[in-house]
């Protein structure tokens, strides 16, 4: 199966091929290096940028405005915070000229912990990106999901904000994207550029991908519970998956909802998920003040309070100000196996 | 019909045909009165805030009449700033578009009542959204450039912003985007250099002799002119833009000109002495080279100042937008 990272850059090559993307480009996006993750090795469109991120933002916008298809990288998240005047700026363009211009650009950054990062290589942006209207926000936390919403996002009309988790990045999908090859190591040997010198190679691309498309604003129930809904999305939904396999064990029995697009964002399906148990725990690893999980708090309290068992929780990265290199510091600020593991039980047996 | 009178300066290669020049004065006048009407209707309380370009006339009515106009990477993109009123005149827009801005008014062309005024926006001229951050449209315009040099033709993007902003980085970027070896880009990248930022004068803030002189650092072809006077400014404008048309190269250009009425209505807006008046320096010329009398002269701008009471009559009445369309136009949506 193939990894986020490979999924990602076959589904720029579909859409390049077939959608119109005309430039995929960012700091060391283009040969040789492929970008830092590989996501774009091998790409036709991809070229490298200079060391600028206000110049990458502003370079998309302009392409956009010009009816081309961009792709820009900023190559970490905790590096495009000296462009947010300019992603305000992306995403009012449509409605400050009262619908005269649309941008359909994407910007896709890798975000937050697990590859031991330090402090400027393990930001999150959930809780920022979705503060500037006017942009989708999406989130895969598995390869196939990850080629899907990248199709959706170079069909969109409007500026898509694509926030890849580093964790997972390498980690291998459990379900095949179509088109791929049935054997890893064969896909590798074809889309995967050598060490070394890459100055001759050129990627073989899989003939049969397709449009698989992750509609942007819809959510998937991962595992179907009935005692408490877990709510994640990135790296730590997996770790909700296994947390709420685990607990089957010990007779609780937790629905672990992905929410993939965190705008639009599929409140049917955490309403419905809550109307259900009556219990619900938020999950991401941004830090915890003024986080995105806060505000699904807010609105479950508002609306489904009355459907309520127990108080909404969410479980974030610590208000810190920053992930810390070591081991322990990392695995204290954000959210690991065991905190969610903890944060579920608890949450099932509480009792007013 | 007399032939048209040449107007011949020692130093004129090339002396602009009278019909021009009366254009040009028309068009001057025309946004002259424009923005006189805008910060009265500031004053009059039919509008929030002003800014505008009360004395970069003479530069920006030529830049306007140079333009390729249309839609599309073929002809000429245009990332303007708030100081523009007289460009879109010049391209043929129509004032009462800049009135109905100033009042917010459900049919403001520009933005549906959501911009302050000379935030202007058309994109089937290929002018992009005015932004009140100053100078991020440098770091826009690489991206229209690239787009025309892979379409050929000899489409160019144009972009100006002021001297103060040019501290920003999006001015560097600009530089840096549209020089890369091998890659150059097909943009004009102008500063219209009123020596102030907002309060702040220029010569407090800026080591450069010239904020062109940035440019030779990047090997980008430089100049800076006198954008007071119409003729000059014609004339520069269109060597700078055919070389930009024909090597789809940059080129910085830097334009000295006023600042009439101040940095917009939270400085006052009144007029300031001690700035030079660009048209009124041009009147004097066309009357002593005997291309229009003094009569006619006022005469037009009296006509002007009629039509734009007029004009802003007719905006008083119109109303403002409901309060529901806040929900328009957040995205695009497919047809």
């Amino acid at each position: 199966m193939a990894n986020m990272a490979q999924a990602i850059r076959m589904a720029l090559h579909y859409a390049e091929e077939n959608l119109g993307v005309t430039d995929i480009f960012g700091e060391d996006v283009g040969a040789p290096l492929g970008g830092v993750f590989t996501a774009t090795q091998g790409l036709k469109t991809a070229w490298n940028t200079p060391l600028d991120e206000r110049g990458i933002i502003g370079m998309a916008i302009g392409l956009a405005m010009a009816g081309q298809r961009p792709v820009a990288e900023i190559q970490f998240a905790d590096y495009i915070y000296n462009t947010i005047d300019l992603l305000k700026i992306a995403g009012n363009t449509c409605w400050a000229s009262h619908g005269d211009w649309n941008l359909p650009m994407v910007v896709k950054t890798p975000v937050g912990s697990g590859i031991r990062g330090s402090l400027y290589h393990s930001h999150s942006f959930d809780a920022t990106a979705t503060h500037i209207p006017g942009w989708k926000i999406v989130m895969p936390s598995n390869p196939l999901d990850a080629y899907g919403l990248m199709i959706s996002a170079c069909q969109e009309l409007n500026p898509v904000m694509y926030l890849e988790p580093k964790a997972l990045l390498r980690i291998k999908g459990e379900e095949r994207i179509p088109g791929e090859p049935e054997d890893d190591k064969s896909l590798s040997k074809l889309i995967d550029a050598p060490l070394g010198d890459r100055s001759q190679w050129k990627p073989q691309w899989p003939a049969e991908l397709s449009a698989y498309a992750v509609p942007i604003g819809k959510g998937k129930v991962v595992r179907p519970g009935s005692h408490v809904t877990v709510v994640s999305y990135g790296r730590t939904l997996p770790l909700c998956k296994r947390a709420a396999d685990e607990l089957a064990s010990s007779g609780v029995d937790a629905e672990v909802i992905d929410m993939r697009s965190l705008w639009p964002y599929d409140w049917e399906l955490i309403k419905g998920s809550v109307e259900k148990t009556g219990r619900v725990l938020y999950v991401n690893e941004d830090t915890e003040v003024t986080n995105f999980g806060e505000h699904l708090v807010r609105r479950t309290v508002e609306e489904l309070f009355y459907k309520l068992l127990a108080p909404p929780r969410l479980l974030a990265g610590k208000f810190v100000p920053g992930v810390g290199l070591a081991d322990t510091l990392e695995m204290a600020s954000v959210p690991q196996l065991g905190d969610i593991t903890a944060a579920i039980r608890a949450l099932a047996s509480e009792q007013p | 019909m007399s032939k048209p009178r040449l107007l011949n300066r020692p130093e004129d290669a090339a002396p602009l045909e009278r019909d021009l020049l009366v254009r040009m004065h028309d068009l001057m006048v025309k946004a002259r009165v424009l923005e006189e009407r805008l910060i009265q209707m500031y004053k009059q309380g039919h509008g929030y805030f002003w800014i505008g370009g009360p004395g970069e006339e003479a530069f920006n009515v030529p830049l306007g009449l140079l333009m390729k106009k249309g839609q599309g990477p073929a002809y000429d993109y245009l990332h303007a700033h708030y100081r523009q009123s007289a460009t879109l005149l010049a391209l043929g827009e129509e004032p009462i578009g800049a009135l109905r801005q100033m009042k917010n008014t459900a049919s403001d062309p520009y933005s549906g009542g959501r911009n302050f005024a000379g935030h202007f926006s058309k994109r089937e001229w290929n002018i992009a959204p005015v932004s009140s951050p100053i100078e991020v449209q440098y770091t826009m315009a690489p991206g229209t450039a690239l787009a025309q040099k892979r379409h050929g033709g000899d489409g160019i993007t144009i972009v100006t912003g002021g001297d103060a902003g040019t501290a920003e980085g999006d001015f560097a970027s600009c530089l840096v985007w549209s020089s890369r070896p091998g890659m150059e880009l097909p943009v004009l990248i102008i500063v219209t250099n009123n020596q102030w930022g907002i309060s702040t004068p220029a010569g407090t803030q800026h080591g450069e002799t010239h904020v062109a002189d940035r440019g030779r650092a990047f090997n980008i072809r430089t100049k800076t002119i006198d954008g007071n006077d119409p003729i000059n400014a014609w004339r520069e404008l269109k060597e700078a833009m055919e070389y930009v048309r024909r090597e789809r190269k940059p080129f910085l250009l830097e334009a000295m000109v006023s600042r009439l009425y101040g940095h917009s209505s939270a400085s006052g807006a009144n007029f300031v002495g001690g700035e030079q008046d660009c048209l009124a320096r041009f009147e004097e010329r066309l009357l002593n080279d005997g291309v229009l009398t003094r009569e006619q002269m006022n005469s037009l701008r009296s006509r002007y100042t009629e039509e734009m009471a007029a004009l802003a009559r007719q905006v008083r009445e119109e109303p403002l937008p409901g309060p529901e369309t806040i929900w328009n136009h957040i995205y695009a949506e497919r047809k």
